[in-house]
């Protein structure tokens, strides 16, 4: 399958499930109050949120009156126009630093893909012929280690390693080295998941983020937030707290291959200014693709 | 206590109902809209939403109004007790076959957190003093049955497994196992799959038949969104589902999740997994859940804590010292040994009404646990009769401290003083409450 082709299957689901009721909505000839409460009910649905569900219907209502639109056609333009403005027009893909190596720092809570989005991130950058390593910053869970090893021998990354319950900070410490004298293009560092709220476990990550710019002033020069498409409200509160600890330089969003519909991002967007960067779409070592705003936006209002 | 947002928001809208007699269509119908948005914004499915706001609008039409309540906490009570009476009003417990060994699987989603549940809930039962065996049926993520074999050498439970072979042989082969070693529990780890995946559903539906599990456990990750109705949904058509356990209830999400997931399919939440350590699992406890959801704070699980841990015998003695102005050094140490005895300080803080989604305001209040020891570090460091009378400790005695406890005169000087402000708000709250302080004299801290 191409990569579009992934993607389009990817965001199929996401379409399929809202396709029903927004074509439903968009062939009305009124746009009444009714409409505008299922057009809430449908953004909600999707994880958008309540407060910027609100205000995109808001801001959608007083637009379509003041143009007196009347047109379906014209209303989802201008509803998709408004969403793109929050999520942010244009791609973003992962910048590489003016010397190697990029190091590039992967957070999150636990159980959204942390490990896999790396080892599909090294794969990617592999396949760009790049020389990428690895570094096994999750020392907390059982065979954390052990799953990063499996992903950098399919990508044919390099990996540094310690033992589990070895102080992340210098696992990644001696990753930075390690890549500076390897030549390595690339250093995609793992963590271990941790819930935002929990402050000894934050602190952690405020000493990883000073060790790594000890080791090379400058980095990380990119950090990726992984969320879960599944999760709900919560995804932003976890947002909000990472990019106070570390500036956030991007979102990654996994498991849009279900039936979630990630819509948080758009939230995120809209409070934070950090765009998504990459979406996971599928287990496979390719399933991860650039975001295209564009075409996430019109996955979730896609009208066949 | 306070309530938070929403028991504000809903004073808010009652302010000018005071002294009613009876709830109105149009009280009503403004106090609902603000459960509404609450529910959603806990990532309640919108759809359950609707149909739990309409049945609570027909309880509370025309109810009367209790003498104690504003109208504002009447609507609270009655979405309350609905809330309770969809998360099930009674803990659930684990299902048992009429022979052993008991077969629990465990199913989810990729990330919800199936393996790391599979151990706790084993080291449960060890505690409780059965066999329990573990059995690694996850054969697609990297390092999964690894995972599993660590955590379980961590508990001394054994592992079974048959690497990356079918697992539906797997399973087989490990019930098998499990009869002629004599385990009284199986509890088989699946592979984390999505609810849209044909083909693994179908493996799980396969697993199912062969070893005729006492309980399937649906893991879900409390912080799921919308989706999560779609998501229990499929896994209920595909499975017979027993039960839930909700995961991660240690973050500061709401958990809407769990309404939508009982809602759609009917089981019980019978577990909850509240941190990263290996004995945070519990048995979870749906009346709570439903003030959690309204963000009312988990007042009763706090209360409950703090009751098994505090020695009634030394409480009493402390609510006497306190009321007779003779609180001292000692009893602060002991005060302080028994709050840590309830747990993570955090996680108390989290539990108190207000607090939750206060995370943000605390940060100023962090509670360290090391300065906790620090501060009992220097009291330890104090003779007895320094305890008793911190008025004698001059300069010379607070250098002494500093030295033993590894602390500077700095860190004496200012816990001499954060415990003389300690002392003056005793006196002052027994002056103040001297009629009513009975039922509050277990808290002083609060």
């Amino acid at each position: 399958m191409g990569l579009f082709n992934r993607l389009k299957a990817g965001l199929q689901k996401t379409r399929s499930n809202l396709l029903g009721r927004l074509g439903e909505l968009f062939s009305r000839s009124q746009f009444d109050d009714d409409f505008y409460d299922e057009l809430e009910e449908i953004l909600i649905g999707a994880d958008v949120g309540v407060e910027t569900t609100l205000e995109v219907v808001e801001k959608l209502r007083t637009q379509v009156k003041a143009a007196k639109v009347t047109e379906a056609a014209q209303v989802m333009e201008i509803l998709k126009k408004q969403l793109l403005e929050l999520l942010g027009n244009e791609r973003k893909p992962i910048e590489l630093a003016a010397e190697k190596p990029t190091v590039i720092l992967v957070l999150g809570v636990n159980g959204v893909g942390k490990t896999t989005t790396i080892g599909k991130l090294a794969s990617l950058f592999q396949a760009q012929g790049k020389k990428v390593m690895l570094a096994a910053g999750d020392t907390f869970r059982a065979a954390a280690i052990e799953q990063l090893e499996i992903w950098a021998s399919r990508s044919k990354s390099e990996l540094v390693k310690h033992q589990q319950g070895a102080d992340p900070s210098a696992v990644l410490f001696d990753g930075v080295n390690a890549a500076m004298a390897r030549g390595c293009d690339i250093l995609l560092c793992d963590t271990a998941g941790r819930l935002h709220n929990k402050t000894n476990l934050m602190e952690e990550l405020k000493k990883v983020l000073r060790v790594i710019g000890k080791a090379l002033p400058g980095a990380p020069h990119e950090i990726l937030l992984v969320l879960d498409a599944t999760t709900g409200q919560n995804a932003l509160a976890q947002a909000r707290v990472f990019n106070e600890v570390a500036p956030l330089t991007g979102v990654v969003l996994t498991k849009l291959d279900g039936t979630a519909k990630g819509g948080i991002v758009i939230a995120v967007a809209r409070e934070l200014k950090v765009p998504v960067k990459y979406i996971g779409v599928g287990e496979g070592i390719e399933d991860l693709q650039p975001f295209d705003p564009a075409a996430y936006v019109d996955g979730l209002l896609a009208q066949e | 206590m306070i309530f938070e947002s929403l028991s504000s928001k809903l004073q808010a809208t009652f302010k000018r109902l005071r002294g009613k007699g009876k709830l109105t269509e149009k009280d009503v119908s403004a106090a609902l809209r603000e459960v509404r948005l609450a529910l959603l914004e806990a990532d309640v499915n919108f759809k359950v939403v609707k149909d739990f706001v309409s049945k609570v609008k027909e309880r509370a039409l025309g109810s009367d109004v209790l003498a104690s309540l504003t109208p504002g906490q009447m609507v609270i009570k009655i979405v309350n007790e609905e809330l309770t009476k969809l998360m099930g009003e009674k803990a659930a417990k684990l299902n048992q076959a009429s022979q052993p060994p008991t077969v629990i699987m465990m199913v989810g989603l990729q990330g919800a957190g199936k393996t790391t549940s599979a151990a706790k809930l084993a080291n449960l039962l060890k505690k409780k003093h059965h066999t329990p065996l573990l059995v690694a049926a996850d054969i697609y993520r990297p390092a999964a049955i690894k995972q599993l074999q660590v955590l379980g050498e961590q508990l001394a439970v054994p592992v079974f497994q048959m690497g990356q072979q079918d697992p539906v042989q797997t399973v087989r082969a490990a019930l098998e196992h499990a009869k002629k070693t004599q385990h009284d529990y199986v509890i088989i780890d699946t592979a984390g799959r999505l609810h849209v995946d044909e083909e693994l559903m179908d493996e799980l539906a396969r697993m199912e038949s062969a070893v005729q599990p006492q309980e399937i456990l649906l893991v879900v990750d409390a912080m799921t969104g919308q989706d999560a109705v779609n998501v229990a949904q499929s896994f209920k058509d595909r499975l017979g589902l027993t039960g839930v356990v909700l995961t991660k209830l240690d973050g500061d999400t709401r958990g809407g999740a769990a309404l939508s997931v009982r809602a759609v399919t009917g089981a019980p939440i019978k577990f909850a997994a509240t941190g990263e350590k290996i004995d945070a699992f519990e048995t979870f406890h749906p009346d709570r859940m439903a003030s959690r959801i309204l963000g009312m704070g988990d007042v009763l699980s706090l209360i409950e804590k703090a009751e098994a841990t505090f020695d009634e015998e030394k409480a009493r003695e402390l609510e006497q010292k306190m009321r007779s102005q003779q609180f001292t050094l000692e009893d602060f140490l002991e005060q302080m040994q028994q709050l840590k005895k309830m747990g993570p300080l955090n996680q108390l803080m989290e539990m108190m009404p207000g607090m939750g989604g206060m995370g943000k305001k605390l940060k100023g209040m962090n509670v360290d646990e090391k300065q906790f020891a620090r501060t009992e570090a220097i009291i330890k460091s104090m003779t007895k009769k320094e305890r008793l009378n911190p008025a004698i400790i001059n300069s010379s005695r607070r250098k002494r401290i500093a030295a033993g406890s590894g602390t500077s005169v700095q860190d004496v000087n200012s816990l001499l003083k954060q415990f003389s402000t300690m002392q003056k708000m005793i006196k002052q709250l027994s002056k103040l409450e001297k009629g009513k302080f009975k039922g509050r004299g277990k808290f002083p801290f609060m």
